[in-house]
């Protein structure tokens, strides 16, 4: 059950990467931006239909979300199971904030996944009425300066953020632990050390483009 | 020193429980913490009440029968076992909450008494070697490297406490396991064994109904021992390549 969780975690980490490294791509501009989108969609044609190798990915991650929830949802069921009665007196453990943050923060980035999706995958939900719908639809780089440009929209992707990295700094270090790498006192350093390495990348990395749509840099 | 404590008090495993305060008006910094409940028992003993009912037994670290928890932390403010903690660790004046070990595993017997049998069954489902008796064997007929035989050492330290189920917010006992695993698994001894002990010790401890581990690590700053974490890692490395190997 956890090696389940470790393993669909590590390619959610692979995957968020990939992610970041395309939305790098708006600081170079317009073109280079919306080409990448659509060879995102023509990757291995003619081998694969349009959108194949697209799908086939969304194929797995989907498999992963389900196999990541189910099993975080097992375990937690288990460690109510595992202690009915509570202490009296908790100590509210300072450091270990972003581990308890897990399981209710997992919960809100599948909600915040959801939103994600509708605003720039199937929907395409423009909420910037300063720029026209046509304009949109045929450019997602438009789409995400348009979007960017509302600090709401900002702010609810930068507390989302937030999320991924607390949830990446435990998760990184999790997945290490759970799949026997961290067998001695360096190996644990360096798996921690890894894990805010990634988490620091994944949110500057992220953040950077919202930022600088916002600031007027990227329009 | 004047203390309040706050104990557990409960009379059997079915009944319920509830916490009640008791003053102590003349506690000595240099008492022990279960000096300090002798004492409280005493009194309550004269007064006609029942006294607390708690755990101890070599009252120097290293038996692993007398955990409590004190004001949220397993075995109290310092890291070593309840019996080596001492009044002055305290401050004058201080409510202190005494609870048992919580996990539905180690159930509540009576007041802070708590059955720790789930760690004996789980050492019965794999956590030994199998050797013929007879004469001891020659001592150097079987070399084990420095680096093994110390972290074996280490690992061996480990007295069944509790301590890191009663800290683990999921109430595992994957510290307790690992130290088991990690223990036998680096002597030579332990080899023959190896995959079948991690697997077997495993669902034993899933059987009991003990949480999973989420590498929160509270059960190793609580470890009287310091055991380290890493032990469930070599605990996950362990059932990894038994999995493989059809275990």
């Amino acid at each position: 059950m956890k090696l389940l969780m470790a393993v669909t975690g590590a390619l959610f980490v692979f995957f968020v990467l990939m992610h970041m490294y395309g939305n790098l791509k708006i600081f170079g501009g317009q073109s280079a931006f919306d080409t990448y989108a659509h060879h995102l969609r023509t990757f291995g044609e003619p081998i694969l239909p349009y959108e194949g190798f697209l799908w086939a990915f969304r194929v797995v991650l989907i498999l992963s979300v389900v196999g990541h929830a189910y099993s975080a949802f097992y375990l937690w069921n288990k460690a109510n199971g595992a202690r009915k009665g509570r202490y009296a007196v908790r100590l509210a453990g300072a450091a270990a904030w972003r581990s308890t943050t897990m399981r209710w923060g997992g919960v809100a980035l599948i909600a915040f996944l959801v939103f994600h999706l509708i605003q720039f995958t199937t929907h395409k939900v423009n909420f910037n009425s300063g720029v026209s719908d046509a304009t949109i639809g045929e450019s997602p780089y438009q789409l995400v300066v348009a979007s960017f440009q509302l600090w709401w929209v900002v702010l609810v992707y930068l507390i989302a953020l937030a999320a991924v990295g607390l949830h990446l700094q435990h998760g990184v270090w999790s997945a290490a632990q759970t799949l026997g790498c961290t067998t001695s006192v360096a190996a644990r350093v360096r798996a921690k050390a890894l894990a805010m390495f990634v988490a620091v990348v994944v949110v500057v990395g992220f953040a950077l483009p919202p930022l600088f749509i916002l600031f007027g840099i990227v329009e | 020193m004047k203390i309040t404590v706050k104990v557990w008090r409960q009379t059997g495993p079915e009944a319920p429980g509830k916490l009640v305060s008791y003053q102590l008006d003349d506690v000595s910094p240099d008492m022990s913490f279960l000096e300090m409940l002798d004492v409280l028992n005493e009194n309550l003993a004269t007064s006609g009440e029942e006294p607390i009912a708690f755990d101890s037994d070599c009252r120097e670290g290293i038996c692993g029968m007398c955990g409590l928890m004190i004001n949220g932390s397993a075995h109290g403010p310092l890291r070593t076992t309840t019996c080596q903690l001492h009044m002055r660790s305290f401050s004058d004046g201080e409510t202190i909450t005494i609870e048992p070990w919580r996990a539905e595993p180690f159930k509540v017997l009576r007041d802070l008494i708590v059955d720790r049998g789930a760690f004996d069954r789980i050492i019965s489902a794999g956590g030994f070697v199998s050797v013929n008796t007879g004469s001891a064997p020659e001592a150097h007929s079987t070399l084990v490297p420095k680096v093994n035989a110390d972290r074996a050492f280490d690992t061996a330290a480990c007295i069944g406490c509790g301590a890191c189920v009663a800290a683990c917010p999921n109430a595992a006992a994957m510290l307790f396991l690992g130290a088991k695993v990690t223990h036998l698994g680096e002597l030579p001894q332990g080899q023959p064994e190896r995959d079948s002990r991690v697997v077997k010790m495993l669902n034993q401890h899933d059987h009991e109904g003990f949480g999973g581990c989420t590498n929160v690590g509270a059960c190793a700053d609580a470890c009287p021992k310091e055991i380290p974490l890493d032990v469930i890692s070599q605990l996950n490395q362990d059932l990894r390549r038994a999995m493989v190997k059809g275990y």
